[in-house]
């Protein structure tokens, strides 16, 4: 082993130590009987049967399911749209803006987003068809906007990295730009529109700083409730969450990669077949 | 045929939803203190004959003249430049290692720096308080080992919250090194090598001037949105810390001055433009490579 390599096992060592421990010691932290962190107290699941009988949180992650299954949904149909545009129509006019306009919520602090999306709801209040009281609906709005930019730049990358030749023969063997768009490209972008999918929920369960700025005075997310919770100190409530919440993210993330890798060596398997023969 | 109608779609989307104009005007409204929305129309029609336009620059001389707002721009820009330094200096080092990590191993690794990034933000901010505290695991640990004798107050200062910002960013950071890295051809190094290199003057000639563009994303993916961040200066920085993310979530919760958040918020955006053309630039121009392999 030379020095070169010794160095960069370090870096990973300590780098992955700096982004675990912090995690690992909350896991650790919500089977603590006592309240206090710095005693042990002993191994109990008091704190999970706490949290389970705490009404108001219980109703805060329901809200925020909802908002988040209904922006993941809402921003795949938009951001796909867009993702199509941007790698299959080439260049027309104000394609420039389009991207940026589409990216611009990717990399915008928080604080511009919310506010913004904010003064806007207040403006389209008096418009009929829009809702009077800010909650739900505002809330999704302003999420489904700030996550479809990260649905088209996954579903753009992945239509640029595939060639349109095959859109192009089916379009010359005669078949709709329908049909083709069904049974080609949908096909083929499915994927991305799946972590598209999952991103999306997972950003809009995560966010506080827009809801906090779009919601009314009575609805209350998750995140709204842990931020007022944790703002006062630490309490093992807390833990026991965030337990649930790693431990739920942790299978389902490792779950998907196990599906996407098997998919993949299939793929492999029967473009192998596909040549050979 | 199909064609038309996404493009009007697109065009349709990006009239549509653009609040930043809204920001803009509501910036040079006046605050009004009783009624909703609490700021004055900047048109309104007197006796229903004539328009009237008023053009309000109070807001922003009121930033230029209160030092407050201008010590929080500069705060920010500091905290945000050097956690991104940070970021660089912990996140290069994995990326070059994951990207030259055996193949078996690279998928579990990556999989390893995103993992985080899928669990919930405010929580991964949280854990440091329990971490930072007078009575956190790091105190616990000094004392035990004797390094110091009484807590060091580490939560509620800046230390805390650079902290916060490096560890709450980092996967930004290695994501695009790692792709830029990834695609590096190795016999360059190793033509480096052979003709009598050192190992480290090969990657000061060769690999460092290649990531240029994976350094420039990656930092801009920390910068920026480090620049307005809120959460970690309200839950690890002290009190007294200025961060523009703050003053403006406090002028618009506490204050309930709509006009005054807003120009903080176009002159934090006017702060940023540079920054965020430079991202998208970069952007596009991977776009355009990947197109072209």
């Amino acid at each position: 082993m030379n020095n070169r390599s010794i160095f960069l096992l370090t870096a990973l060592v300590f780098g992955f130590a700096f982004l675990y421990i912090p995690i690992l010691s909350m896991i650790v932290y919500s089977f603590n009987e006592s309240r206090l962190v710095t005693v042990w107290g002993g191994f109990s699941v008091k704190w999970y049967g706490e949290l389970l009988g705490n009404r108001q949180m219980l109703q805060a992650a329901w809200l925020s399911l909802r908002i988040a299954t209904v922006t993941a949904t809402g921003a795949v149909i938009i951001g796909t749209l867009a993702g199509l545009v941007l790698a299959r129509f080439g260049k027309f006019r104000g394609r420039t803006l389009f991207a940026g306009m589409v990216t611009a919520p990717l990399v915008m602090p928080e604080v511009i987003t919310g506010l913004s999306l904010l003064l806007l709801f207040v403006a389209l209040a008096p418009l009929p068809f829009f809702p009077d009281a800010r909650g739900f609906s505002t809330i999704t709005i302003a999420h489904i906007t700030l996550t479809m930019s990260y649905v088209t730049v996954v579903v753009q990358s992945r239509l640029s990295s595939m060639d349109d030749s095959l859109e192009e023969a089916a379009m010359d063997l005669g078949a709709r730009p329908m049909k083709v768009f069904l049974t080609i490209t949908l096909p083929i972008i499915a994927p991305a529109m799946v972590s598209g999918w999952l991103l999306a929920f997972t950003l809009s369960m995560d966010d506080l700083v827009i809801a906090s700025f779009t919601s009314g005075p009575s609805t209350n997310t998750l995140p709204m409730m842990i931020f007022s919770t944790v703002r006062r100190g630490s309490t093992p409530e807390i833990n026991a969450l965030a337990t649930i919440m790693v431990a739920s993210v942790t299978v389902f993330v490792v779950a998907a990669g196990v599906m996407m890798s098997r998919q993949e060596r299939r793929r492999q398997a029967d473009m192998r077949l596909a040549a050979s023969k | 045929m199909a064609k038309q109608s996404y493009v009007s779609l697109g065009e349709r989307l990006m009239l549509g939803i653009d609040p930043f104009v809204i920001v803009l005007k509501i910036s040079f409204a006046e605050t009004r203190w009783l009624g909703s929305p609490p700021y004055s129309p900047l048109l309104e029609w007197v006796d229903a004959q004539y328009l009237q336009i008023r053009f309000n620059l109070g807001n922003y001389l009121f930033l230029l003249r209160d030092s407050l707002y201008l010590d929080a721009f500069l705060s920010s820009l500091k905290v945000a430049a050097v956690s991104t330094v940070f970021c660089l200096l912990i996140g290069y080092p994995m990326a070059y290692a994951i990207a030259r990590a055996d193949t078996r191993w690279r998928n579990i690794l990556l999989l390893l720096v995103i993992l985080p990034f899928w669990t919930s933000f405010l929580l991964r901010v949280y854990a440091w308080m329990g971490l930072l505290g007078n009575n956190g695991l790091i105190n616990q640990v000094l004392m035990a080992v004797g390094i110091v004798s009484e807590p060091v107050t580490m939560l509620n200062t800046d230390f805390a919250m650079y902290i916060g910002i490096v560890y709450s960013y980092l996967p930004f950071m290695i994501l695009p090194l790692y792709s830029n890295l990834e695609k590096h051809d190795v016999t360059l190094l190793e033509a480096a090598v052979d003709l009598g290199c050192k190992p480290f003057r090969a990657f000061l000639s060769i690999t460092l001037p290649l990531s240029v563009s994976g350094i420039i994303a990656g930092s801009m993916l920390v910068f920026i949105p480090a620049v307005g961040e809120f959460v970690i200066p309200r839950l690890l920085g002290g009190t007294d810390s200025l961060m523009i993310g703050r003053v403006l979530w406090d002028e618009y919760f506490l204050n309930r001055n709509w006009p005054i958040a807003s120009a903080v918020a176009i002159a934090l955006l006017i702060l940023l433009v540079i920054p965020i053309m430079i991202f998208q630039r970069f952007q596009m121009q991977e776009a355009g490579a990947s197109a072209r392999r």
